[in-house]
C-alpha cells in the first residue's frame, strides 16, 4: 500500500479514497434498496381508505382561557396529568405553573439561562424539568408552601455539549428523556444525574421528541435539523427505524394514540404522517395557500384531527383520514412555538411569541 | 472565530504563549483560561461575562482546548492550561473527518495506551472494525506507519500533536452508528401491506369518536366551556362509580385497562377469585423497577425474585423454563431490564387469557352515565348526544351500540337539550 506522510499527520492520497467511494456506493444503493422494498407493499393511499367515512362537518373551537403573565416569547409547555395545570417556559427565562382552568399562577421559577426551550410535567405532578441555552435539564420540585424559594431545590440532571431542545419524562418521575442541540438525545437517571443511554445517529441539532404509548414501551421518537426522524429502542440504544422525506428541519414529532404511527411537522410547511408497521410516510397534510413552517403538532383524542401551530400564527386542524383542512383557527398574534392536548382530550393548549397561551375547546 | 483565533496568535499583539508550569512538570506552548478571558476583555472592550461566553464558544468549537480534563470543553477563568488547535484541525477546513481516519486514529490510541480506549470509543472501535473490515489491514497498517513517524519527532511536538489530534476527535467523531449497518438490517425487516395498517387508523378512529371530547362532546359538559368541573369530577381516579364510557374502554385493549387504576383494581379482584393474581403482582413489580431510581434496582431485583421467582416462593409465577433460566442467569448481575422477558412473558399470559375471559365473565358493573346539564356547543354541529336521566345499571352483556338503556324516567330531571 502506497502512502505519504505530511508533517503533522500522515494521510495518503489513493488508496481509502477508493474505499470511501466503493463504501458510499454502498450506502447509496442500499438506500434506493430500501426505497423499492417499501415502497412493493404500499397498495393503497390513505384517503382513498378514507372515501368510506364519514366527513367532518362544520367545525368551531373557539379560545377558552389566555394565560398571561410571561414578558418574552412562550417557546414550550406541558400538561399536568391532573388535567388542568400546565407548565410553561419563555424565553427570558421564566417557568411558570398554572391551573389553566382558573388562569392563575401557581408557581414561578427564573431560570439563570435565556431561551427555555424546553419544559415538562413530571408523572406525578410534584414537580418540573426545563432547560434551553444553558445546556442542562433541571427538575424542581414543586412546593406547597408557595413562599419557598423553588430555586434552591433545584437539581441539575441532564448534560449536553449544546442547547437542551426537548425533555420529556418517562414513565416516572426517575428518569428523564432528552434532545439537544449536540445532535443526540439522551435518558437519565434524575436521582443521581447519571447517564442511562445516549442515543448517537441525527447529522445536525435534534429539535423534539416524544415517547411511543405502547404496551412494551420501550421507544421513541425523534426529530431534527438534518430532515430525519429517527424511532430508537431506549434499551440498546440502536436507531430502529428512519425516514427522510421531509425537505426541511423538523420541529415537532408526535405519537398516534395507538402508537402504530406518528405525525411529524416541519420548516418546509408540511406535516406528514408516517406508519410504523407499513414503515413509510403515509400522508401529507399541505396546502399552497400555507407557506410557512409548522413549529408543532398532536392528535385529537380518537387520531381523527390533528392539531397543527404554524409560524403565519395560526393553527390549521386536519382530517387525518381524509388528509383535507377542516378549520383554520386565527388568535394568536405571533408565531405558535408551542402545542398539545390535554391528557383527557377535553382541550389543547397553545403557546406563542406573543407572550400568552391559549386554551381552546 | 477564525479572524479571533488569529489575532490571538499575532506575535506582537496577540497572547503570551509561556511554557505553563503545573507543580513541577512544564507544559509547552500553552496559555492559562484567565489569559484567555483578559486578552478577549482587552481587545474587544468587553465585559468579563462576554469574554467567558465568547472563550467558551471558541472552546467548543475545537479552536482552543483544553489540556486537563480533555472532555471537559469548558473554558475556565482560572489558570487552567489551554492551546490552540493548529489550523489543519479547524472545523472550517474542507477536510472532512471520515471515518477511515477514526478509525486510524483510534486504532493508534489503541497501540499506543494497550486498549485504554474509553467506553464509547471501545464501541465506536468495534462497530468500526466490524463495519469496515475489509480495509482492517490497512487500517492497523497506516496507524503504525503514523505512530513510527511520530516517534522521530522532538518529545515536546509530540505532545502537541497527540492533544491536537484528541482534541480534533472528541468534536469531530463522526456518527458511527447509522449508514451501513442500519441500511443492511432494515432491509431485512417485516412490512405490513399499506391496506392493513391504514384500515386500522379508520377502525381506531370509529372506536374512539365517542371517546374523543373534542370530535363528539363529553357529559356533562366540557369544563372548559361551561366552567363546570363536574365531568372531571366524576372521572376522578377512585371515584365511587365510574363512568359507562370508561368501563367501554377497559374494553377496547388490555393496556387500556392496565392504565386505568380503577381497572386495574378491577381486573386484581378477578385475578384474585381465579387464584392468578399474583401475575398481576409480578408485573406491578417490574414495572417499578424498569421506571424506578437507578440506586434502588439491585434492591428490587433481589424482592421480586424472593416473591415471585425463587423455588417456593409465596407468589410464584408460572414461566418457561427457558425463560425462567435465562432470568436466574441474569439476575446475577442485576440491571434495570433484566426482568423484561419474564414481564413480557407473563404481561402476553393475561392478555391473552385472563382479559379476555374477564370480560365475558363480567358480572354487572355499576356505572352511570352523566346527564347533559348545560347548554354546551360541541366543536361539530352534528351529533347529538342521548343520555339517560339517571344513573343507570349497565351491564356489559347487555350493552348494545354504546347508547345507554335507562331505567326509565324517574324522578325530575332537567331536560336535555340536544344540538342540531
Amino acid at each position: 500500500m502506497i502512502f505519504s506522510t505530511k508533517p503533522e499527520m500522515a494521510t495518503q492520497e489513493i488508496q481509502p479514497n477508493e474505499t470511501l467511494t466503493n463504501l458510499k456506493a454502498e450506502s447509496d444503493t442500499l438506500k434506493t434498496k430500501l426505497e423499492d422494498e417499501r415502497a412493493k407493499l404500499h397498495d393503497v393511499e390513505l384517503h382513498q381508505v378514507a372515501e368510506k367515512v364519514d366527513g367532518l362537518g362544520q367545525f368551531i373551537m373557539k379560545t377558552r382561557r389566555t394565560l398571561k403573565g410571561h414578558g418574552n416569547k412562550v417557546l414550550c409547555m406541558d400538561w399536568c396529568k391532573d388535567k388542568r395545570r400546565i407548565v410553561s417556559s419563555s424565553q427570558d427565562g421564566k417557568v411558570i405553573v398554572w391551573d389553566a382552568f382558573t388562569t392563575n399562577k401557581e408557581h414561578a421559577v427564573t431560570m439563570p439561562c435565556t431561551w427555555v426551550m424546553a419544559c415538562a410535567y413530571a408523572p406525578s405532578g410534584c414537580a418540573v424539568a426545563c432547560g434551553g441555552l444553558d445546556n442542562k435539564c433541571s427538575v424542581y420540585p414543586l412546593s406547597l408552601d408557595k413562599n419557598e424559594n423553588l430555586a434552591a431545590k433545584k437539581k441539575s440532571v441532564a448534560m449536553h455539549t449544546n442547547y437542551l431542545s426537548a425533555c420529556s419524562f418517562t414513565n416516572s418521575d426517575m428518569q428523564i428523556l432528552t434532545s439537544s442541540g449536540d445532535g443526540t438525545c439522551a435518558l437519565w437517571d434524575v436521582e443521581s444525574g447519571q447517564l442511562l443511554q445516549s442515543f448517537h445517529g441525527h447529522a445536525a441539532d435534534v429539535l423534539c421528541l416524544d415517547l411511543a404509548p405502547s404496551e412494551t414501551g420501550n421507544t421513541f421518537v425523534s426529530g431534527g435539523c438534518d430532515k430525519k426522524a429517527n424511532v430508537w429502542d431506549m434499551r440498546s440504544g440502536q436507531c430502529i427505524q428512519s425516514f427522510e422525506t421531509h425537505e426541511s428541519d423538523i420541529n415537532s414529532v408526535r405519537y398516534y394514540p395507538s402508537g402504530d404511527a406518528f405525525a411529524s411537522g416541519s420548516d418546509d410547511a408540511t406535516c406528514r404522517l408516517y406508519d410504523l408497521r407499513a414503515d413509510r410516510e403515509v400522508a401529507i397534510y399541505s396546502k399552497e395557500s400555507i407557506i410557512f413552517g409548522a413549529s408543532s403538532v398532536d392528535f385529537s383524542l380518537s387520531g381523527r384531527l390533528l392539531f397543527g401551530g404554524y409560524n403565519d400564527y395560526t393553527i390549521n386542524v386536519w382530517d387525518v383520514l381524509k388528509g383535507t383542512r377542516v378549520s383554520i383557527l386565527f388568535g394568536h398574534e405571533n408565531r405558535v412555538s408551542t402545542l398539545r392536548l390535554s391528557p383527557d382530550g377535553t382541550a389543547f393548549c397553545s403557546g406563542s411569541w406573543d407572550h400568552t397561551l391559549r386554551i381552546w375547546a | 472565530m477564525e479572524r479571533v483565533i488569529v489575532a490571538m496568535q499575532d506575535p506582537d499583539m496577540g497572547m503570551k504563549m509561556r511554557n505553563q508550569r503545573l507543580l513541577i512538570t512544564v507544559i509547552p506552548h500553552a496559555m492559562t483560561g484567565n489569559d484567555v478571558i483578559e486578552w478577549l476583555i482587552q481587545k474587544y472592550n468587553i465585559t468579563e461575562e462576554e469574554a467567558r461566553h465568547l472563550g467558551g464558544l471558541l472552546v467548543q468549537y475545537g479552536y482552543i482546548y483544553p489540556l486537563r480534563e480533555p472532555r471537559s470543553l469548558l473554558l475556565r477563568s482560572d489558570d487552567s492550561p489551554y492551546r490552540f488547535q493548529t489550523p489543519y484541525f479547524w472545523t472550517s477546513s474542507r477536510w472532512p473527518a471520515t471515518e477511515l481516519d477514526y478509525a486510524i486514529y483510534l486504532a493508534k490510541k489503541n497501540i499506543r495506551k494497550q486498549g485504554e480506549l474509553v467506553d464509547y470509543e471501545k464501541e465506536n472501535y468495534s462497530i468500526l472494525h466490524k463495519r469496515i473490515n475489509h480495509t482492517w489491514d490497512f487500517v492497523v497498517m497506516q496507524a503504525r506507519e503514523q505512530l513510527r513517524a511520530s516517534k522521530q519527532r522532538r518529545k515536546a511536538d509530540r505532545i502537541v500533536l497527540e492533544c491536537q489530534e484528541q482534541a480534533y476527535w472528541l468534536i469531530n467523531k463522526p456518527c458511527v452508528n447509522m449508514p451501513l449497518y442500519y441500511h443492511y438490517t432494515t432491509l431485512g425487516r417485516n412490512r405490513v401491506k399499506s391496506s392493513i395498517c391504514l384500515e386500522s387508523f379508520m377502525k381506531y378512529s370509529e372506536q374512539y369518536l365517542h371517546h374523543d371530547p373534542i370530535m363528539s362532546g363529553c357529559l356533562p359538559s366540557n369544563p372548559w366551556i361551561s366552567d363546570d368541573t363536574s365531568h372531571w369530577t366524576i372521572n376522578t381516579d377512585m371515584v365511587g362509580i365510574p363512568t359507562r364510557l370508561r368501563v367501554e374502554r377497559w374494553s377496547f385493549s388490555f393496556m387500556e385497562l392496565l392504565n386505568d387504576s380503577m381497572g386495574r383494581r378491577e381486573f386484581m379482584i378477578y385475578l384474585e377469585k381465579e387464584f392468578s393474581a399474583e401475575n398481576l403482582c409480578f408485573w406491578v413489580a417490574c414495572e417499578d423497577l424498569r421506571h424506578g431510581e437507578s440506586s434502588k434496582i439491585i434492591l428490587k431485583v433481589e424482592e421480586v425474585y424472593k416473591n415471585f421467582l425463587a423455588p417456593g416462593a409465596a407468589r410464584w409465577v408460572n414461566i418457561d423454563s427457558k425463560t425462567m433460566e435465562r432470568t436466574l442467569e441474569g439476575i446475577k448481575r442485576p440491571h434495570r431490564f433484566i426482568m423484561d422477558d419474564a414481564q413480557m412473558h407473563i404481561y402476553f399470559l393475561m392478555k391473552k387469557d385472563s382479559y379476555p375471559r374477564n370480560l365475558t365473565s363480567r358480572t354487572p358493573t355499576l356505572a352511570i352515565v352523566p346527564q347533559e346539564t348545560k347548554k354546551s356547543v360541541f366543536p361539530f354541529m352534528r351529533r347529538q348526544r342521548h343520555s339517560s336521566p339517571s344513573p343507570a345499571m349497565v351491564t356489559q352483556a347487555t350493552e348494545d351500540d354504546g347508547k345507554a338503556k335507562g331505567a326509565g324516567p324517574t324522578g325530575t330531571s332537567s331536560t336535555t337539550n340536544s344540538q342540531i
